[in-house]
């Protein structure tokens, strides 16, 4: 019983279980809802969707579902039989009330849910199952005069479906990378260690300090546990890059408040001889970069935050850089500063389906031994995954 | 109801919205299925859409005590069960105090092990639960599914007399591990529509005039269309506005702006809390009035 509505649910990448499943059944049983189709929907959705950013995808999958039975639904109660009259006097003209009258409104009735049962799919064209566009007594769209309009798309009929709404589809495009997105796939990168005042009690400590003092309490304190990891984050500014602003602050504000160390310096599309960290005064107060390649210690783990989107000579000809001369290539010090800080990834805010199209990405992609991810929550959450190992 | 709601033979209570808070047909649906099926709620939706109050309509309506737990960021899921007191204990020892030989002294119960152990059934609110650590809601699992939990120190299990009503709000702050997921029914509450938003600031404003009423939703919608808002104006920062605009006596005239020399709606503080969205609201005002 409604095992392929959930198969249906499946289909449609709904994260459902066999366990919610049986929860919606035995709420079913337990009569929660009347016969309403609204409530199923409500109660199907209550029990096994548990995202709203799912519910747009259920509500297609529901009317889909649902679709075909949608008619037979609803005339399972039945049809009152003034509506129907009023319905026909306000479709069919005089002649055909008359056609209609020969034949006899209960008949009509009978053989309309006789043909329900009998029926078990959607019908189109023919002239006698319940469908749309044919000539039997049921259906819509049809020509026959004696014929009921059975569900199909009706203005007083059928009012729009809860599920046909589609009110949850904002909800299902593609999460905006929010800064407390962020924040969790940077979680990832933990690594706690103890440090700073002492202001917690160390129980372990203070029970043997305790014991080793014949019994007179010696209370120990340690410091909080804190997350003491080292990072240290380029990031490319300065022209195509204007087009990811948004999310390359939202990155670094993230960062700045996840990572307690962290120290960030921009660099304009490639890694030269200088580094600096006020944009505007880049040309007044620079760091070479090799103070920084020596300052940091080997287990800082380097985020690069970059486009990586420049003509190829710019990261592999000596004098590529746009800002000075720079006696080395690019290339070279993107391998010096792999070589300094084994724990690196790079983050691109290009969508991973550009990469290979363009010429600088591969080439530096491949310099990073392939540890170039999108900046999106999933490609955050795999560069974090790699760099915390 | 004359008859007690708790008994064996009682029909089960149901939860039909209160006079004080307006509650959705899905809304009344999820609190009534979590109550009859007896697993936890999880409440998610827009900050300031009523999450919290829901479970204080709930339990007040159907006459349960509301126990709440409102969750920070340095909550364990230890400290919802109980706590051991080693320091008094250890105190304690050192005085010679007698109460020092049973442990069970020491042990302070958590707001779960009174929700389990209460007389009668309570409706449990667990506030802001995506506030916590990440690993939280995983902690929790087998409370939540069985009720029960075991007290390591006095080797006791505790298990629940009633089960509890638990309400669960979320903010959206952190993705909830599926484990999780899976034991609660889920409800998200949409920002409420203009026809439901009526019926939400009639509760609170029965005197408001009608005209005044339906420019400030006119006004509040177009605020929250808006695009590239950073923080959407909520259902309670209208309610706010509202009693502001009463307490100053600005008819619907004033919202309307044609006549006077300001471009955004008066007291707009109350709707928008950030400087970006108040400069941004007043750069596209300003532009869309200087076009006409």
């Amino acid at each position: 019983m409604l095992i392929d509505f959930f198969f249906t649910l499946k289909d449609a990448k709904i994260p459902v279980t066999i366990k919610e499943f049986l929860t919606l059944l035995e709420a079913m049983e337990k009569n929660l809802i009347g016969q309403s189709m609204d409530d199923f929907y409500f109660l199907a959705r209550l029990a096994m969707v548990k995202d709203e950013a799912h519910y747009d995808k259920f509500d297609r999958a529901f009317a889909q579902y649902f679709k075909g039975i949608n008619g037979a639904f609803e005339t399972d109660s039945a049809i009152p039989l003034d509506w129907l009259l009023k319905r026909m006097a306000r479709e069919l003209t005089p002649e055909q009330k008359a056609a209609l009258e020969k034949f006899g409104y209960d008949k009509l009735m009978d053989r309309l849910t006789e043909l329900l049962k009998e029926q078990k799919e959607r019908h189109e064209g023919g002239g006698k199952w319940i469908g749309t566009g044919g000539t039997s007594p049921f259906g819509n769209g049809g020509t026959n005069p004696e014929g009921i309009r059975i569900g199909g798309a009706g203005g007083n009929r059928t009012a729009v479906k809860v599920w046909e709404q589609r009110a949850f589809k904002d909800y299902d495009a593609e999460r905006e990378l929010g800064t407390r997105n962020i924040k969790v796939a940077l979680r990832r990168l933990r690594k706690f260690a103890r440090e700073g005042a002492e202001d917690e009690l160390a129980l372990d400590a203070t029970i043997r300090a305790t014991a080793s003092n014949a019994g007179y309490l010696d209370i120990k304190m340690q410091p909080e546990r804190k997350n003491k990891i080292k990072v240290l984050m380029l990031l490319d500014v300065g022209g195509s890059m204007d087009d990811h602003i948004a999310r390359t602050e939202e990155l670094f504000s993230a960062a700045k408040t996840e990572f307690k160390n962290m120290e960030f310096f921009y660099f304009h599309n490639c890694v030269y001889d200088y580094l600096w960290k006020n944009n505007r005064r880049r040309n007044a107060e620079r760091f070479p970069t090799w103070d920084i390649l020596r300052k940091y210690p080997a287990d800082t783990k380097l985020i690069f935050v970059g486009d990586a989107t420049m003509s190829p000579y710019e990261v592999l000809q000596p004098g590529g850089s746009v800002e000075y001369n720079n006696e080395e290539a690019g290339a070279e010090w993107l391998a010096r500063f792999c070589h300094a800080f084994p724990k690196f990834v790079w983050l691109n805010p290009e969508p991973e389906g550009v990469w290979q199209y363009r010429q600088s990405i591969s080439v530096i992609k491949q310099i990073m031994n392939n540890r170039m991810f999108p900046l999106t929550i999933d490609g955050l959450e795999r560069g974090m995954r790699l760099l915390s190992k | 109801m004359h008859s007690n709601p708790h008994s064996p033979h009682a029909p089960a209570p149901r939860f039909e919205g209160s006079d004080s808070y307006v509650a959705t047909a899905d809304l009344k649906l999820a609190v009534n299925a979590a109550l009859t099926l007896q697993r936890p709620l999880l409440i998610k939706g827009e900050p300031g859409t009523g999450k919290t109050m829901l479970a204080e309509e709930v339990a007040a309506a159907l006459d349960m005590p509301l126990m709440q737990w409102h969750i920070k960021s340095t909550t364990k899921a230890q400290q919802g069960l109980y706590e051991y007191d080693a320091v008094s204990r250890l105190r304690d020892s050192q005085l010679g105090d007698e109460r020092v030989r049973d442990i069970s002294n020491y042990i302070v119960k958590g707001v779960l092990w009174q929700a389990f152990t209460a007389p009668e059934p309570v409706v449990l609110l667990i506030d802001e639960i995506d506030k916590a650590d990440i690993e939280f809601p995983n902690d929790l699992l087998r409370e939540l599914d069985r009720m029960e939990f075991y007290v390591y120190e006095t080797r006791e299990m505790v298990t629940a007399v009633h089960r509890p009503l638990v309400i669960i709000t979320s903010n959206n702050e952190k993705e909830l591990p599926d484990a999780f997921l899976r034991r609660c029914f889920f409800h998200y509450i949409k920002f409420p529509d203009k026809d439901t938003m009526e019926q939400i600031v009639k509760v609170h404003y029965p005197t408001l005039k009608q005209d005044l009423l339906a420019q400030a939703l006119q006004s509040f919608y177009e605020v929250r269309d808006v695009p590239g808002l950073k923080k959407k104006p909520s259902t309670s920062e209208f309610l706010d506005w509202l009693k502001l605009l009463l307490a100053e006596d600005i008819g619907p005239e004033a919202l309307r702006g044609k006549d006077t020399k300001s471009v955004v709606p008066p007291l707009h503080g109350a709707l928008l809390k950030n400087e970006q969205d108040v400069h941004l609201f007043e750069r596209l005002v300003y532009m869309s009035r200087t076009n006409r």
